[in-house]
């Protein structure tokens, strides 16, 4: 199962990237669904002898990261005739590069952090610094977008590099704990949803752009 | 067993609430719940602090203090709800009854975690129950904030996650101490891995900074509190940030444990000053009433970590204020909430004059505004206080110096405003306020009994606390400020 990891978490690297590059809403939701899906599988490999609590985990998240939230997306933008992000506030090539610039800079700053557990227990080394990376981009998405829906993938990315994080510790956190915060991500996003719903109907597109009225005179 | 009680019934509570379809029920099953939950509160004060769930839930002094804030200003929000619902359509009633207890089961959640990643699933429901509370009126003003509010804090809250995940990575795995319970990270603080501490109280802070509203991450707060209907601002200004402070306090105890003062100190007095400094700049010349309080809550949300950095008396003040804050803001969004019913608006321009047309409501607003000012005798002052004494004998004479300064010129600004709407005579942009009082009908003219209860039982707690605080009290407060680092005066 070991082997395994490696691959995944530079799948996991790629799907961000996609998201980064691509234009089309419907396609960066598809790409956090794969994402999803490798955490899924990831949190089921990273415990060596296999557990119930971490097959129930790892299926949990499937479920809802892979395919009820970016389902619900999808319902949540059916309504929009617009599908293509409008213009990034840094281009789709720039958001590129400041991802690679994110993946430098999470490895080189994951090699000075101190190990993480200890001797044979240790997780793959790559984890914390595609945790990073995820985060990155999450953040970056969130910030550069404008449509309310994009925002959300962002925040699920970002979401996802802390669980990342988390699965350094699986032995550590306890199930319930993974269980409370795998439901409030769900109901976070379930919320978000709706929202985007409603700014869908109220402005006739899903862009934040709409939302300025409320700023200081 | 109290302790567990006091997470679940407000839980069972909004289930039932969502379920029940006749409105009175469930305002029958909120009241109910609230004076049940004020009550195992009061047990709690006075029976054992026994805990639950194999240590990770239980209340200590600073849980029990904020739990109790939260409970009493849940009762008046309740009181409240009641005229409230009375004067406006109970749009979404459902929703309403059941997102309040939710985020009662949420807050009480928070104060009594032992367990921080427990505490982060508190604070982030806290998050979930309000945010349909924010979206009451279904306007895209509101949609606008609650969108704001939704992404701000859900990216703030992640951080704090990861601020959780990093302390169980520095907590080594042996040496006997259970992971992330709070009891044994300060026990066991020394043996704590360093630079992942440093790591993990970075994002904790910038996390529960965030919900908090600490500036510069306070970009939600005007909006939200602007837009919500009063009593969730009232909420969110009293207890919410409340809740935030017990993670960020939890955190600080843990930091401060572990020998890392001069790292953590400075972090939280620089977010202490730029807060101050950020609603200073915004209370001047603001015109509408509630942005207003929300910058203030700004300020005293900076007021709190600032008393946390400076350590000492400073730490007693910080914790008293909590509970100071809590409820004098709580108090004045809702006698707001009075003047928005009365005007349709909460322009300050619109309410100019009130004292002719809600004389009560007018009276608990001049006495709010010397309340949440700080001025003798209510309670602020008391902890304001402590803090700038606990800055000069911490030798932080300079942050005294600039708190003394920025608190007059923010007394100034919030007075200017709200003697307006309190004596101020209607001239100019009052017409069309006077026309939407005229169409509200002869009903919303006077103060139900309902909506002045809850403001004036809070104003009676700040001023008492103001002038004595009783012994067990005290004896809680000092145990807090002696968690956090601090001393009692």
């Amino acid at each position: 199962m070991r082997a395994l990891i490696e691959p995944i978490l530079l799948a996991v690297v790629l799907t961000n990237f996609a998201v980064l590059g691509i234009s089309r809403v419907t396609a960066c939701v598809r790409m956090l669904a794969v994402q999803g899906a490798l955490l899924g599988v990831l949190s089921i490999a990273v415990e060596r002898p296999l557990s119930v609590h971490s097959v129930a985990l790892g299926t949990g998240t499937v479920i809802v990261k892979a395919l009820v939230l970016p389902w619900f997306l999808r319902w949540a933008m059916r309504e929009t005739s617009v599908r293509r992000e409008v213009e990034p506030v840094i281009g789709y090539m720039g958001s590129l590069l400041l991802g690679a610039v994110a993946a430098g800079l999470s490895f080189g700053v994951a090699n000075r952090l101190p190990a993480v557990g200890s001797g044979q227990d240790a997780p793959v080394g790559l984890l914390v610094p595609v945790a990073l990376v995820t985060l990155l981009c999450g953040l970056l998405v969130l910030i550069t977008r404008s449509k309310a829906v994009t925002q959300v993938v962002g925040y699920l990315m970002l979401e996802n590099g802390v669980y990342l994080f988390g699965l350094t510790l699986v032995e550590r956190i306890s199930f319930l704990v993974e269980v409370g915060v795998l439901l409030d991500v769900f109901v976070a996003v379930f919320i978000m949803g709706i929202v985007v719903f409603h700014i869908n109907r109220e402005f006739d597109s899903i862009s934040a752009e709409n939302l300025v009225e409320l700023r200081e005179s | 067993m109290l302790v567990l009680l006091v997470v679940l019934l407000p839980a069972i509570g909004s289930a039932l609430a969502f379920a029940i379809t006749r409105p009175s029920a469930r305002l029958v099953v909120l009241s109910v719940v609230s004076l049940a939950h004020l009550g195992i509160v009061g047990a709690l004060w006075v029976g054992p602090r026994a805990s639950a769930l194999s240590g990770w839930l239980a209340v200590d002094s600073l849980g029990l203090l904020v739990l109790t804030l939260v409970s009493l200003l849940f009762a008046a929000v309740v009181a409240y709800a009641i005229g409230f619902l009375r004067e406006e359509s109970p749009r979404g009633g459902r929703w309403f009854a059941g997102c309040l207890l939710g985020f009662l089961a949420a807050t009480s959640l928070v104060c009594a975690s032992q367990h921080l990643a427990l505490l982060w699933v508190g604070m982030e429901t806290t998050t979930l129950a309000i945010a349909p509370l924010i979206f009451h009126h279904h306007d895209r003003r509101s949609l606008e904030a609650v969108w704001k509010y939704l992404v701000l804090s859900s990216v703030g809250i992640a951080f704090a996650l990861l601020g959780v995940f990093l302390l169980a990575t520095a907590q080594p795995a042996v040496g006997g101490s259970r992971p992330l319970i709070f009891g044994d990270l300060l026990s066991h603080a020394r043996t704590l891995d360093r630079a992942w501490l440093r790591a993990a109280y970075v994002f904790a802070l910038t996390g529960f900074g965030t919900k908090m509203g600490l500036a510069p991450l306070h970009s939600w707060k005007p909006d939200t509190y602007g837009e919500a209907p009063s009593l969730v601002s009232a909420l969110m200004a009293g207890a919410l940030t409340s809740c935030a402070f017990v993670g960020l306090a939890r955190f600080t105890a843990v930091v401060f444990a572990a020998g890392l003062d001069e790292f953590a100190r400075p972090l939280l007095i620089a977010f202490g000053i730029v807060s101050l400094v950020v609603a200073t700049a915004f209370v001047i010349g603001q015109s509408d009433v509630k942005r207003l309080l929300a910058y203030s809550s700004v300020e005293h949300m900076g007021l709190l970590v600032l008393g946390l950095g400076v350590g000492g008396v400073g730490a007693f003040g910080s914790v008293l204020h909590v509970l100071n804050n809590g409820i004098a803001k709580g108090m004045l969004f809702l006698v707001t909430g009075n003047m928005v019913l009365a005007t349709g608006s909460s322009a300050a321009a619109d309410m100019r004059g009130l004292l002719r047309v809600r004389p009560i409501s007018a009276a608990l607003m001049l006495v709010g505004l010397f309340a949440v000012t700080g001025s003798p005798p209510f309670g602020l002052f008391v902890s304001e206080f402590s803090i700038v004494s606990g800055a000069i004998r911490e030798h932080h004479v300079w942050v005294a110096v600039a708190l003394l300064l920025l608190l007059s010129i923010i007394f100034a600004g919030i007075g200017r405003v709200l003697l307006g709407v309190v004596f101020g005579g209607r001239e100019g942009g009052g017409g069309g306020g006077g026309e939407r009082v005229g169409a509200d009908g002869g009903g919303s003219r006077r103060d139900s009994a309902w909506l002045v209860c809850g403001p004036l039982a809070l104003a009676a707690i700040v001023l008492l606390l103001g002038v004595y605080i009783p012994a067990p009290l005290r004896a809680s407060l000092a145990d807090a400020a002696h968690m956090l680092g601090g001393s009692a005066p």
